[in-house]
């Protein structure tokens, strides 16, 4: 007997909540769970995967896909644990030896991963031709000189997205000499122009392989333990998702998934598809734009761990304002937060009958919210600490908003009751159902999208012609990871002409997404140089 | 000069100099983070570099204004190497047959603010406290040591695989023309030394006191609290021409240069207000319902209006909360040779320069 495969598992683990969500085919909410997220990766995947499921009975079986967001990457590099030493590999000679590797890393996180540097001989030129020749011998020399065990290698090389021929050449060597299971991070598979930056984060990547594997391991064995057979996507930081087998490749791209998803997953629940996102936490808030279905992406560097990467993030204002965050002071000097209550609100607020003074209590107070088994006396000094945090939101909301028009606005997130009904001056707030899973529905519903960030020289096959090969390039990368063919299209574009050159070479950078292909369709491990030489 | 103390550059100098070179760049000559990690490598390596006036070199002396040539967008990918101001220092040196004293930057604006300060610390000479700009401009002959006619030759070129080339031309524009040909020859980058002059010269054909003017607005910056913005056009008796939120940005390539425009919608007190910026490399005109406001040689520059932090043309973004701001030039600028060669219509702007001082008493 054939049975259905219709249902789609969300789960998104934060710092403080582990949520989940099942959906049918349809994009309906079956069942949402919202647990503590614990230590022990696979028991906080387990317990809220047992809030969904119970509510799912015989359906259990019916799950096809599990979309997983998870901030452990993100933590590992904050915390600089559990990282895997990294011999860092540039292909740069001559042409980069002015700034050294991990010359602007924090010491103490170099120290942590880094098992070796070396610039060797080699790199492209904007058009692709060679620099100077792939120094070979150099490298072998270099990896000969290497002491003792290595978890993986990182290599990078001089616009590596215009030509990837030495960073393949390199990896070849690397394999002969270490061994063929040694850990490889390519440059071209990750970053974008900016030769510093993809070097950080391919270093990073190649880090944070174990990271990965436990999360994924630990996941595996959470849906083994309740016989789900499911295929499994990651989400990744710009709101869409990669195969299992991708994130295990390219675990650096989980790092920042949380906001994209909330964001998306705020769309989804109100079919909006331009709107502000007011996403209210335990300990604080992030407002982001929804721009055309997506999460409008950061134009600054991302630095994360107090290293520089070129990832494109979503564009937040967060601030200190939670449904935790604690009220301290007397009335006409209230103070409020960034310390929050976090997880523990239902032992330490007041409407909990605790003793700390909380926003959420000022928010039950002023009669926003019914929340916890107490009364709580309204005082001025709850008023004064939610007339502060209602400021301060309204200027979070300001300082993303594109133009004086009042936009729509969309609350979500756990804390969200704190809100007062008119805020930032939006034409409507939507307060739609689900608000507090809204991230996890984000990572349930996600897309899968490729994208191409390369110098052309429109001069030689013109304008049009290189726009259609840029965004054919991005939508066969979104098939590879797993799109739909059918249903991919190019979802941003961006030409940049290069300044100060007397020629007219263009920077573009085209990104394509599509929904989720069938079960049949499950991307391969083996993924192609994302990037083909021009002709 | 008696009394005065020397002046070291290092780490805490440099991160100073680097914004402020930002702020100078008139949103063009590329993002100084690049040249701040060369210089920190370099200072790292092989110590700090001393900060010197034109009284602290003999007369007769060498100083070689240098820096990069081409792409930005190369240059985050080719980041160069020591051995290219090694290279130009020492073929000047042959060809002049004298010893170089200090080296300068050809332009203070940018990522070239600061590359001869790297390459400076490895060759153990000082940097002159000036340059040839004040600012950034695009074309190699837009310097003050061309407005006080001093002759570009011999100009040196090099590249990060040591082809050098010696260009010696009849003027200012074949330079600019033969250079960049050359540049994106040698892969859309590359190292140069021109307009080569004596300490004597250079106390009246460049633009004094630059790098020190970096260093303080690097420093005001990251030390101001409020309004760092404010803080900085009071400093510098320059203009806030509006604080607002950009809501356009189009590029295009014409006739072989990027140029583009960005809309800024003003709030808070200027809300109800826009303006328009043109855009050749560097931010070039601020205009308001057709109106302009500054205009080259003027620095123009779009500010983060949070940090204070400059936002180079190839970073505007729809949707980022900005104030543009106008600082007066080098009075060289200003002068009708200086007009000839930097003024509006060298940039294909049909009206004649008016100081951003005097368009601003105009308007209020």
């Amino acid at each position: 007997m054939q049975r259905q495969l219709d249902l789609r598992l969300g789960i998104d683990v934060g710092g403080t909540n582990t949520d989940a969500v099942l959906l049918d085919r349809a994009g309906r909410l079956l069942a949402k769970a919202k647990v503590a997220t614990r230590p022990d990766i696979t028991g906080g995947i387990v317990a809220a995967l047992d809030g969904v499921l119970a509510a799912a009975g015989e359906d259990r079986s019916r799950i096809s896909h599990v979309m997983f967001g998870t901030t452990h990457a993100t933590n590992a590099v904050l915390q600089r644990s559990k990282l895997c030493r990294v011999v860092v590999i540039r292909i740069g000679a001559p042409s980069t030896l002015a700034i050294r590797p991990l010359l602007a890393w924090p010491v103490d996180l170099r120290q942590t991963i880094s098992a070796g540097e070396a610039i060797v001989p080699g790199g492209s030129e904007f058009n692709g031709c060679e620099i100077v020749p792939f120094g070979a011998h150099e490298l072998r020399r270099f990896l000969d000189s290497l002491p003792g065990s290595i978890d993986g290698v990182a290599i990078t090389s001089v616009f590596s997205s215009v030509s990837a021929e030495h960073e393949l050449e390199a990896a070849e060597i690397v394999r002969s000499s270490l061994g063929g299971d040694v850990e490889l991070s390519l440059s071209h598979e990750i970053g974008t122009l900016g030769l510093l930056e993809r070097e950080n984060a391919t270093v990073l990547n190649a880090a944070l392989t174990n990271v990965v594997r436990e999360v994924t391991q630990a996941l595996e064995t959470a849906l083994a333990s309740r016989e789900l057979d499911a295929l499994v996507f990651f989400a990744q930081n710009d709101g869409t998702l990669m195969a299992q087998e991708h994130a295990a490749r390219f675990p650096v791209l989980t790092i920042g998934s949380g906001p994209a998803n909330s964001i998306r997953g705020a769309g989804y629940l109100t079919g909006m598809r331009d709107a502000i996102v007011v996403d209210v936490g335990g300990t604080s808030t992030d407002v982001g734009v929804l721009a055309n279905g997506f999460p409008r992406e950061s134009s600054a560097p991302i630095e994360i761990g107090g290293v520089r990467t070129n990832f494109r993030m979503p564009d937040l204002v967060s601030v200190a304002v939670g449904g935790g965050s604690i009220v301290h002071g007397e009335a006409g000097r209230v103070e409020v937060g960034p310390e929050s209550v976090g997880y523990e609100l239902a032992q330490r607020a007041l409407v909990f009958g605790g003793a700390t003074r909380t926003l959420t209590d000022a928010a039950v107070a002023a009669g926003r919210a019914r929340i916890g088994d107490r009364t709580v006396t309204p005082e001025a000094r709850l008023a004064e600490a939610l007339a502060w945090a209602d400021a301060a939101l309204n200027d979070a909301i300001d300082r993303v908003k594109l133009s004086r028009a009042a936009q729509p606005l969309i609350v979500v997130g756990g804390g969200s009751v704190l809100t007062p009904d008119q805020l930032g001056g939006a034409s409507q707030v939507l307060r739609p159902d689900h608000f507090e899973v809204a991230n996890a529905i984000g990572a349930a519903i996600a897309m899968v999208s490729g994208q191409i960030d390369r110098i052309f020289d429109p001069s030689r096959i013109g304008r049009d012609a290189m726009l259609d090969e840029a965004k054919a390039i991005a939508c066969e990368q979104a098939i590879r990871a797993g799109a739909d063919p059918r249903s991919v299209e190019i979802v941003e574009l961006e030409e940049l002409p290069l300044s100060y050159l007397n020629n007219p070479a263009v920077r573009v950078r085209a990104k394509a997404a599509g929904s989720l292909s069938g079960a049949a369709t499950v991307p391969s491990n083996s993924k192609e140089p994302s990037c083909v030489s021009p002709a | 000069m008696a009394g005065s103390a020397e002046i070291v550059l290092g780490p805490d100098e440099l991160a100073d100099l680097a914004i402020g070179c930002a702020v100078l760049g008139a949103g063009g000559g590329g993002d100084p983070r690049t040249g701040l990690l060369m210089a920190l490598q370099a200072i790292d390596e092989h110590g700090p570099v001393r900060l010197v006036s034109y009284d602290d070199l003999p007369g007769d002396g060498i100083v070689m204004p240098c820096g990069g040539v081409g792409a930005p967008t190369v240059s985050i990918e080719k980041l160069g190497n020591s051995d290219e101001g090694r290279r130009l220092r020492n073929r000047v040196e042959h060809l002049l047959d004298r010893p170089v004293v200090a080296l300068m930057s050809a332009e203070i604006g940018g990522t070239n603010g600061l590359l001869p300060t790297a390459w400076a610390s490895t060759l153990g000479l000082p940097v002159l406290d000036a340059d040839g700009m004040g600012r950034a401009f695009p074309e190699m002959q837009q310097v003050s040591m061309h407005v006080a006619g001093i002759s570009p030759n011999p100009c040196v070129l090099t590249d990060e695989r040591g082809n050098t080339l010696v260009v010696e031309t009849i003027g200012g524009r074949w330079v600019e023309r033969v250079v960049r040909a050359l540049a994106v020859e040698l892969g859309a980058r590359a190292s140069v030394a021109v307009y080569v002059l004596t300490v004597e010269q250079a106390r009246t054909a460049t633009v004094s006191g630059t790098v020190t003017l970096a260093r303080r607005i690097g420093a005001l910056l990251r030390a101001a609290e409020a309004d760092p913005v404010a803080e900085l056009v009071n400093e510098l008796a320059g203009f806030r021409l509006v604080r607002g939120k950009i809501v356009d940005v189009e590029r295009r390539t014409t006739g072989g240069f990027a140029r583009g425009s960005a809309l800024v919608e003003g709030l808070g007190a200027d809300a109800g207000r826009t303006l328009r910026l043109e855009i050749q490399n560097e931010n070039l005109v601020a205009l308001e319902e057709g109106r302009v406001l500054a205009s080259v040689p003027d620095i123009i520059t779009v500010l983060d209006d949070e940090s204070g932090t400059a936002v180079t043309t190839e970073r505007l973004r729809y949707g980022q909360r900005v104030s543009v701001i106008a600082l007066p030039c080098h009075p060289i600028w200003r002068s009708d040779r200086g007009l000839a060669v930097a003024g509006p219509r060298m940039f294909g702007y049909d009206f004649d320069y008016q100081a951003v001082e005097e368009l601003h008493a105009t308007a209020a």
